[in-house]
């Protein structure tokens, strides 16, 4: 049965990667991106590889993961970003357009992009809704 | 959903949230019988006949957030809408394998779309690094394989997830499965993918 994808070509994956690694910013940031039924039916597949894109170009280093659905069905496509030290903040409705200057002015201004988030998880971690949400 | 890959995400992740170690997702098209088949069978809690029968309907669900799920009704839908079904069998304790055929040429059969992708956030879920994917994807007699856990003894102490493997890594499925299209079909059917 003709196959495609080859053992050889996993190595050159780690060697590619072992290169990668060295040139890479870290930034001590994990960004999550909603992936339950209605995060994939508003396109949070789509967001999710516009961030991977985004943190590629710019070679910055941050864990992507993605969860199931945490019950803000509307607000989907909904992405966390939690640095250390700082409250978690949480964006609704974010679409591939929106996601380059989110990791501009998040991640490497370090300034939240007010108008795009839903709410903050205070330390004593109750999310905080922004004013049009109350 | 616009494209069966989302649908394979979307029960991808009941597969995961019921603490499967080991997920098996593939695809076997054939243009002879002209058939698409997608099944998605994982190791985790499994379910009793009770909650299998309740599965297929919109206001059964395991969160806790909703009385809605969706997921397993939408692919149902889909695949009865091309002259196919969806089959679900389980097991408490074992697991549960979920079938979902589809009559290839049919007009409304959605494409599959960008199945790279679809694993790549697969293999991202955040709540399980450990969780082993095997995927096959046939067109006929072509056919594309992957194995997670021949990745990880290649990679050695990075795993999928790292920055740097991240980019690599979609690129290799996303090439393969672009060069299985082009390997399988002859060119005038290339646009009914």
């Amino acid at each position: 049965m003709p196959k495609i994808g080859s053992l050889d070509d996993l190595k050159k994956i780690r060697e590619s990667a072992l290169r990668d690694l060295t040139i890479r910013r870290s930034t001590g940031t994990k960004i999550t991106v909603g992936m339950g039924t209605c995060g994939i039916a508003a396109g949070a597949r789509e967001t999710m590889q516009a961030i991977l894109k985004e943190l590629d170009s710019r070679e910055i280093e941050a864990n992507v993961a993605t969860v199931g659905c945490i019950g803000m069905c509307s607000k989907e496509p909904l992405v966390d970003i939690e640095q250390a030290g700082k409250p978690r903040v949480t964006y609704a409705n974010v679409h591939p357009p929106m996601v380059p200057r989110l990791i501009e002015e998040h991640l490497v201004n370090g300034r939240v992009v007010q108008e795009w988030v839903f709410g903050r998880v205070s330390d004593g971690g109750v999310a905080v809704p922004t004013s049009e949400e109350s | 959903m616009r494209e069966l890959s989302l649908h394979l995400l979307d029960i991808a992740e009941n597969a995961i949230a019921a603490g499967a170690r080991h997920l098996h997702i593939s695809i076997s098209e054939s243009l002879a019988t002209d058939s698409l088949v997608m099944t998605v069978q994982d190791d985790g809690c499994g379910m009793d006949a009770e909650t299998l029968a309740k599965v297929r309907t919109p206001f059964f669900t395991t969160r806790t957030t909703r009385d809605v799920g969706l997921g397993i009704p939408f692919l149902a839908a889909a695949a009865e809408r091309c002259g196919g079904g969806l089959e679900i069998s389980s097991e408490l304790g074992v697991g549960t394998t979920v079938v979902a055929r589809f009559q290839r040429s049919h007009i409304d059969r959605a494409p599959l779309g960008d199945v790279a992708g679809a694993l790549m956030a697969i293999l991202l879920r955040g709540d399980d690094e450990r969780l082993r994917l095997t995927y096959e994807h046939r067109i006929d007699e072509w056919v594309f394989a992957f194995d997670t856990r021949e990745l990880h003894d290649l990679l050695g102490g990075m795993s999928p997830g790292d920055a740097a493997v991240r980019r690599w890594l979609s690129e290799y499925l996303a090439r393969c499965e672009q060069e299985l299209k082009e390997q399988s079909c002859p060119r005038s059917d290339l646009s009914t993918t």
